[in-house]
């Protein structure tokens, strides 16, 4: 069939996805097709479909049409979110959500890769070479002198890091992260930047942004997202200079 | 020793160390100052306190029971007079198939009300119960099974919040009214009661309600023995990201209905076993039990004693008790009312219930006396 053709080398592959909520359509006909290892920036107007895009791929949103396809294979629309989650596929929301009450190491330990199970849980006793994963994230995130705070204690930009040492510690394929940029610090917002940057050689990112100037930092292949479909596709430059995404960004 | 991981790995804070001598001292002084000292000396305390207070230290375990899923989970359960109900109908089941042919009509086998309802043989249900080991087993596992078929569908189907609570408010109703039927089988409106013994031991005697009390106040401590056991793991942390943040929970790849399941049903059997402890002390078990006004009784315990620590729960179940059984004594009219109160006043100013009064003192006292050493210093 025309999927085993096109998806030799994808590692996700959005297939005409459709979603609507009460009649109105949130996505219609989607398509997006990634690259294993690319970073990839999607942005769009307000309303655009760009997290329903990420409730769909992460099993939180069955669409009416379509597939989802990861690695290949695995048809994603069949599976529940801890599946999904347990395939390697990391999600940042749009609002910071960490475990308040949970201290920041607490907080990565649950994220650590392994034992989802509850007595798993129950009888979980931490090994040395997790303990020193966690001081490995703590150390790429920025928080080593934050480990024995609650989560609920740091401010909006450590909690967004926080957020994405979660994800990163269970070693993703994909990670999906909905707005980083959000209620950061100009450097804040610097070093995220070039973590992701950093992090694209071995994983798959997609960063959903309003942010232009951590677009441009970020340096990649960037999608237009408007009315639930693709709009335009290319660098940075080429979709900036590109008439329909004019017309949708400045037209009105 | 064994005691020293132990307090290192469950009794890690004051609260709970406080807790724990507590309810040994009592488990082992009230009982022995019962039996140990006459009527009339000072330090004799009367078998109607020690039966009082037995009944204190089962509701204790409910609470914690309750505290379990509430206070670390976010199950807000309106229903846990039913499984406390259900274990004290499995005892009361016992106690009366104990009572042999020594009931009014004297019928070795029937008790009294199916004779009086013209019955002519036990029903299937009651099979098993003479014998205290099976019974044992149902006062856990009828519970159990009751809370893992209702946790099973209501988890899967994601019912949360206020809807949760609704059901479990209809579940301990529908069972009040099924439990006030006489065809059902379990006494209907009187209940099970005019227990005679309890293992072959005069249930009435001083020596057997002693022991009872034993039983409750190591149960108690057992209890909380195993509820710490679980917070203190890393499913009691997964416990509280269920409560914080259910969705980032699940999008770690934690599947939060078998996490809501497994404490859900443990909670069931922890209250399933205080509900059988109870039931010999207070002689009787009836519908009543199951009325929902009760379930939302043992929140308010919860809540006033400080939830989400454990210990709180039965600080919370003590203080509101003894209150209660004072003030329905001297000013009955007055009692709903004062415990409406207690939960408006502990929700909107204490949220962290009695023991955060003395959590937030001693924080005070030690910010106080950190100021003055470093005056101190500074000089
Ligand atoms: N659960 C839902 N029920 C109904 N409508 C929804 C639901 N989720 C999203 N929508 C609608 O679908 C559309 C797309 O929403 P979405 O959140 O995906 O946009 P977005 O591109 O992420 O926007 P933003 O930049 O504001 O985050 C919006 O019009 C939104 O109101
Ligand atoms: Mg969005």
């Amino acid at each position: 069939m025309q999927i085993k053709h096109i998806d030799q080398n994808a590692i996700l592959y959005l297939n005409g996805v459709s979603v609507s909520f009460d009649g109105f359509k949130a996505l219609n006909s989607l398509s997006l097709f990634l690259e294993p290892g690319e970073l990839r920036a999607i942005i769009g107007p307000n309303g655009a479909g760009k997290t329903t895009m990420m409730d769909v791929i992460t099993g939180k949103t069955k669409p009416d049409q379509g597939d989802v396809i990861y690695n290949g294979t695995v048809d994603l629309t069949r599976f529940d979110e801890a599946a999904i989650a347990n395939m390697g596929i990391g999600r940042k929301f749009q609002k910071p959500t960490v475990i308040e009450s949970l201290t920041v190491f607490e907080n990565l330990e649950m994220a650590l890769a392994g034992g989802r199970g509850v007595f798993a849980s129950l009888f979980h006793r931490l090994k040395a070479d997790q303990r020193q994963r966690i001081e490995e994230i703590l150390l790429l995130v920025d928080l080593q002198d934050r480990v024995g705070h609650l989560a609920g204690s740091l401010s909006h930009g450590q909690k967004q890091w926080l957020e994405i040492g979660m994800l990163l510690i269970q070693k993703p394929g994909v990670l999906l992260i909905d707005e980083p940029a959000a209620g950061m610090t100009d450097i804040e917002t610097e070093k995220t930047a070039v973590l992701f940057k950093r992090l694209a050689k071995d994983h798959t990112l997609v960063v959903v942004e309003h942010d232009m100037d951590f677009i441009k930092a970020l340096a990649c292949k960037v999608t237009v997202l408007h009315e639930g479909s693709v709009l335009a596709e290319g660098s940075l430059e080429q979709v900036q200079n590109n008439e329909k995404v004019i017309e949708v960004y400045l037209g009105r | 020793m064994t005691l020293g991981p132990l307090t290192r790995t469950l009794l890690n804070d004051r609260g709970s160390q406080i807790l724990m001598v507590s309810v040994l001292a009592m488990t082992v002084l009230i009982p022995l100052c019962n039996l140990a000292f006459p009527e009339g000396s000072a330090l004799h305390v009367s078998t109607y306190m020690v039966t009082l207070l037995g009944k204190y230290l089962c509701y204790a375990l409910l609470a914690l029971a309750v505290d379990l899923i509430w206070g670390y989970c976010g199950i807000l359960s309106l229903g846990h007079g039913a499984f406390f109900a259900l274990g004290g109908y499995a005892m009361g089941m016992y106690l009366m198939r104990q009572i042999g042919d020594r009931g009014v009509y004297g019928d070795p086998v029937l008790p009294d009300f199916m004779v009086f309802l013209n019955w002519q043989e036990l029903p299937w249900f009651w099979y098993g119960f003479d014998n205290f080991a099976f019974a044992a087993l149902m006062i856990m596992l009828v519970p159990g099974v009751l809370a893992f078929l209702f946790g099973w569908l209501a988890f899967r189907s994601r019912v949360t919040g206020v809807y949760l609570s609704i059901i479990t408010q209809a579940l301990t109703y529908a069972l009040l009214l099924a439990f006030f039927r006489n065809d059902m089988g379990f006494g209907g409106n009187n209940g099970l009661t005019d227990f005679k013994d309890i293992l072959g031991f005069n249930i009435q005697a001083d020596g057997t309600r002693a022991v009872l009390f034993v039983l409750s106040g190591v149960a108690l401590m057992a209890g909380f023995l195993i509820c710490k056991a679980i917070v203190q793991s890393k499913l009691g942390r997964v416990l509280i990201a269920v409560r914080d943040s259910e969705s980032r929970t699940r999008f770690l790849g934690y599947r939060v209905e078998h996490f809501k399941l497994f404490v859900f049903v443990v909670s069931a059997v922890l209250a399933g076993i205080a509900g059988a402890l109870y039931v010999p002390q207070v002689g009787i078990i009836n519908p009543g039990e199951f009325s929902p006004v009760n379930s939302i009784e043992i929140i308010i315990w919860v809540a006033v004693g400080g939830r989400g620590t454990l210990y709180g729960a039965v600080v919370g179940a003590l203080v509101v008790n003894f209150a209660k059984t004072y003030f329905t004594g001297a000013f009955p009219e007055l009692w709903l009312f004062l415990l409406g109160g207690l939960f408006v006043i502990s929700t909107l100013y204490l949220p962290k219930g009695l023991v955060g009064i003395i959590g937030q003192v001693r924080n005070r006292l030690a910010a106080r006396s950190a100021t003055a050493q470093t005056l101190k210093t500074s000089e």
